[in-house]
């Protein structure tokens, strides 16, 4: 149990996968003007991740890692070279069926989150959250709560983001920085404000 | 437009890093140092390359409802490829590289490009813009990762440029250039310096600071 809510802190904090992997950049950086908009991503992403990780966690242990397939009466085969192309799969079906699901039966949410689902399917930090559990052979408890924090690390990240940009835009900056450019210092700022975090042993 | 240009546009003028937001994830975390970012750069200038030629060649066929998943398709089996081949003649960068390699399925410039460029243009064009914005994101990995070795460890591509002080030599390496959030910084300068000279590029700021009031003399 210990370890689990160490892993937790850990996926939040000091490996952010937003601010020390660099994950979920390019969403990072466009969705992050408004803080509404920030925290609705931030949910999605929350969700997605932590139903996608412990999914392609039992994908890849009952059929893709070297042996796996050994209930299928075939221990030799090793299919782990197909796992980019089944993860990225299973995370766009998943948001296929979340998003008709969610349209059926909870249309309140939908209508909130529906414009960023499509969206997470091309942001790497799923997929990322989903190759990170493989190289680092989380088992099937571990793999939920990775997700569960690496996604709402990515959640609190993008919405300090945004709460700093709104603030920003009353600045001056100077007319070739603004945007895009001031941007990216402000989540190098930001990133080497979570780096404080690291060294930290719990 | 011309082939050349089609080629030549994406490094500078309509980079796709720097100017349309594409493909940063990797970009920031794979340049600490040189071999890194350069095989990086390779990798995703083959695949784009790739990717834009065969969804250029198969795009009259493709229904506009499914097209999504057979890019991602075609851009995850052409990962895979390079996966393979990577682990197989450069095992020590692969394992370095991790779950980056993997990642440029979901990088942006591959999917956008195809979107954007390859469901609407001739194989040829498409080839050359693939390759044109596979090299523009390579430059600006591979500038970002010279300055980042050069000050940072005082080498490029592991041959000692800068002796440091460490190893007996006389330069003090500059230890926040090896730490990520450098990139960030270092790809600010690029957009600023960028924008400086193509001001067209700049973004209309949202909301302008009125002043209170005028001081007369």
């Amino acid at each position: 149990m210990d370890s689990l809510s160490n892993l937790f802190i850990a996926s939040v904090f000091t490996e952010n996968i937003a601010l020390s992997f660099f994950l979920g950049m390019c969403t990072f950086l466009a969705v992050s003007k408004k803080i509404e908009t920030a925290f609705g991503l931030g949910v999605a992403v929350i969700v997605i991740q932590t139903i996608t990780v412990p999914v392609n966690n039992l994908i890849y242990h009952l059929l893709l890692a070297p042996g796996a397939l050994a209930w299928a009466g075939l221990p030799e085969a090793d299919l782990s070279f197909l796992v980019l192309i089944s993860f990225i799969g299973v995370i766009a079906a998943i948001v296929q069926i979340l998003e008709m699901f969610l349209e059926r039966h909870v249309p309140a949410l939908y209508h909130a989150l529906g414009i960023f689902l499509p969206l997470i399917t091309v942001n790497c930090a799923i997929l990322g959250g989903s190759l990170f559990m493989v190289e680092r052979d989380y088992s099937f408890a571990q793999s939920l709560v990775y997700g569960l924090g690496s996604g709402f690390g990515w959640a609190l990240a993008i919405v300090l983001m945004a709460g700093v940009r709104e603030k920003l835009k009353y600045s001056d900056v100077p007319p070739a920085l603004s945007g895009l450019g001031i941007a990216f210092f402000t989540a190098g700022l930001m990133a080497m404000g979570f780096m404080v975090f690291s060294g930290i042993q719990l | 437009m011309k082939n050349t240009a089609i080629l030549t546009e994406p490094l500078a003028r309509n980079n796709p890093v720097i100017l349309q937001v594409l493909g940063i994830c990797s970009a920031l975390a794979v340049t600490s140092k040189l071999p890194t970012a350069l095989t990086m750069g390779i990798a995703l200038t083959a695949v784009a390359a790739c990717s834009n030629l065969i969804i250029s060649l198969i795009r009259n066929h493709i229904p506009s409802s499914v097209r999504i998943i057979v890019q991602m398709t075609v851009i995850s089996s052409l990962v895979i490829v390079v996966d393979q081949i990577l682990k197989a003649y450069a095992f020590a960068i692969s394992k370095e590289l991790s779950v980056f390699v993997g990642l440029i399925i979901t990088n942006c410039i591959i999917m956008g490009r195809a979107e954007a460029f390859a469901m609407q243009n001739p194989p040829l064009p498409s080839l050359l813009d693939g390759l044109g914005n596979g090299l523009g994101y390579s430059l600006i990995l591979l500038t970002v990762a010279a300055v980042r070795e050069l000050f940072g460890a005082g080498t490029l591509f592991g041959y000692v440029l800068l002796p440091t002080v460490n190893d007996g030599g006389w330069y003090v390496p500059n230890g926040l250039l090896l730490l990520p959030p450098s990139a960030f910084f270092l790809i600010g300068l690029i957009i600023w310096a960028v924008r400086q000279k193509y001001p067209q590029q700049c973004e209309a700021p949202e909301f302008r600071i009125k002043p209170a009031h005028r001081i007369e003399e």
